[in-house]
């Protein structure tokens, strides 16, 4: 078990997500923050607070839960259902930036996206995410990554956040 | 979870998962697109062996939102009335390839002989077999008490009960019985010592025969249907009298302590049970009920059906 990332390194990771985010969307009044649950969506609070700082106006943000919409239902035990809040300004129209801890297969985002569609119609769907860790399953890129960590199918990369887990790290396991 | 056919079967923590599951899916009935992808290509059957309204067309909006094919199976115009067996029936929904079947039965362990057999294989969820019980109108009983007074806690500990009327043939007094003080609440039947089952002092309730002086101390009048059609024998000397005892009306609605509610598992008797007027005021969560009902339904079948299936045998 290796430390990819420190508290410091996901700190820094996540401002400099912040400053990408606006320099991607001139329009910055019309982001949409939505984290996936449970991880995701803290991180996806990070972001705002920082994104709202810079900008000068809040970020609204909130959290969308895809579990319905995932097509590995059947290979797992139960998953419980998280709680979704959509911002009261809506998505339609709206430049939607979902954000989760690690984007693995892509498969989570391509739930997230059926999940979208049932809420509205965005202008535009972004993805940030804090690692990309490559092995990707489907036609689906980041547009925002805090780090590229390339790793070998064997192992697994944990996201920890102090609200959670108390510790800001993000390690390898070798399985 | 396999089946669900008693609320004795689940633990605290399982009803509870039913019940935050069920808060998330209301959210999909308030949506703009009422439907989840999440069972789409399973087939769930409605064996309805019983008359029923609202908890077989509740079972198949639940199923539908879920994207679940529905086949929709009642005892009158099939081979049931012709005296086919619930062996063959079950035999032919297995064919079928039935992934889960809503049983409601005249006879008590009719879901329990379903499941225990090796007939089928899908889930069986028990939708009132008999005077047994009705477990799925408990949970969505439950799931009204808690929103309107469960302060935000995930359990109803604290919460007061009235259970009141035809207790001796009622399936949803039984499961509620069972769901709410597994839950923490506490819970009082009020009835007419005719219409109380044998053995309900070893229940984990207290009972009372006398309505008013039971009304202004809880949270939450939970009035039965009085089931003539259950009833062979004479049970109370006559409706009128029954009704002026053990029946709700607007001067029995005026002793309620403030904010509290007034519920009916439906159809109901109005005039006999419960005063037309009451089930029409704003303490009555009569038609919220049948909504929730739904948003509980949909829970029930996302964990009994939504994950890895189980081995065949196990519960």
């Amino acid at each position: 078990m290796s430390v990819a990332l420190s508290a410091p390194d996901i700190s820094r990771a996540l401002i400099r997500i912040s400053h990408e985010i606006l320099e991607a969307n001139p329009a910055t009044q019309q982001i949409t923050l939505l984290g996936i649950p449970t991880r995701g969506a803290h991180l996806a609070m990070r972001i705002a607070a920082s994104m709202s700082q810079i900008a000068g106006h809040e970020i609204p943000v909130g959290m969308l839960d895809i579990t319905m919409h995932r097509d590995d239902l059947r290979m797992r035990p139960l998953r419980p259902i998280m709680p979704t809040s959509i911002p009261s300004s809506g998505i339609d129209g709206r430049e939607v930036v979902l954000i989760d801890d690690v984007l693995f297969s892509g498969r989570t985002i391509r739930a997230a996206l059926d999940a979208l569609g049932e809420i509205g119609r965005p202008h535009t769907v972004q993805v940030a995410a804090l690692v990309d860790r490559g092995h990707r399953e489907l036609p689906i890129r980041a547009d925002f990554v805090g780090k590229n960590l390339p790793t070998s199918i064997a192992q697994s990369v944990k996201v920890q956040l102090t609200e959670i887990d108390g510790v800001d790290e993000v390690l390898i396991e070798e399985n | 979870m396999r089946h669900l056919l008693s609320i004795s079967d689940l633990s605290k923590a399982q009803a509870i998962l039913i019940l935050d599951t069920a808060v998330e899916l209301a959210r999909v009935s308030d949506g703009a697109v009422k439907k989840l992808p999440t069972l789409r290509g399973r087939t769930i059957v409605n064996l309805f062996a019983e008359d029923s309204t609202r908890t077989r067309i509740s079972f198949e909006a639940a199923a539908k939102r879920l994207s679940a094919d529905v086949i929709n199976f009642s005892a009158k115009g099939s081979s049931v009335s012709k005296g086919e067996s619930l062996k063959d029936t079950a035999l032919t929904l297995q064919a079928m390839g039935a992934d889960a079947v809503v049983i409601r039965h005249g006879a008590s362990g009719a879901p329990q002989r379903l499941a225990d057999s090796e007939w089928m294989l899908g889930s069986v969820i028990n939708a009132g077999d008999g005077t047994h019980e009705h477990p799925s109108q408990a949970l969505l009983d439950a799931f009204t008490i808690r929103k309107h007074l469960g302060k935000g806690a995930p359990d109803l500990v604290g919460v007061r009960v009235a259970i009141v009327g035809d207790v001796l043939h009622s399936r949803v007094a039984r499961s509620n019985v069972l769901l709410l003080t597994l839950l923490g609440a506490s819970v009082t039947l009020v009835a007419p010592p005719t219409l109380l089952p044998v053995g309900v002092e070893s229940w984990p309730v207290k009972i009372s025969y006398d309505l008013d002086s039971v009304i202004g101390t809880v949270d939450v009048v939970m009035m039965l249907r009085v089931q003539q059609e259950r009833m062979s024998d004479l049970f109370f000397p006559n409706a009128r009298e029954y009704s002026r005892y053990f029946g709700l009306n607007a001067d029995r609605l005026k002793l309620m302590s403030p904010d509290s509610i007034v519920m009916h598992p439906g159809p109901m008797n109005r005039g006999l049970e419960i005063a037309a007027e009451v089930a029409d005021s704003a303490r009555s969560v009569i038609v919220e009920q049948v909504a929730n009902g739904v948003s509980v339904r949909m829970a029930i079948l996302y964990v009994l059906l939504a994950g890895q299936p189980l081995e065949a045998g196990s519960k």
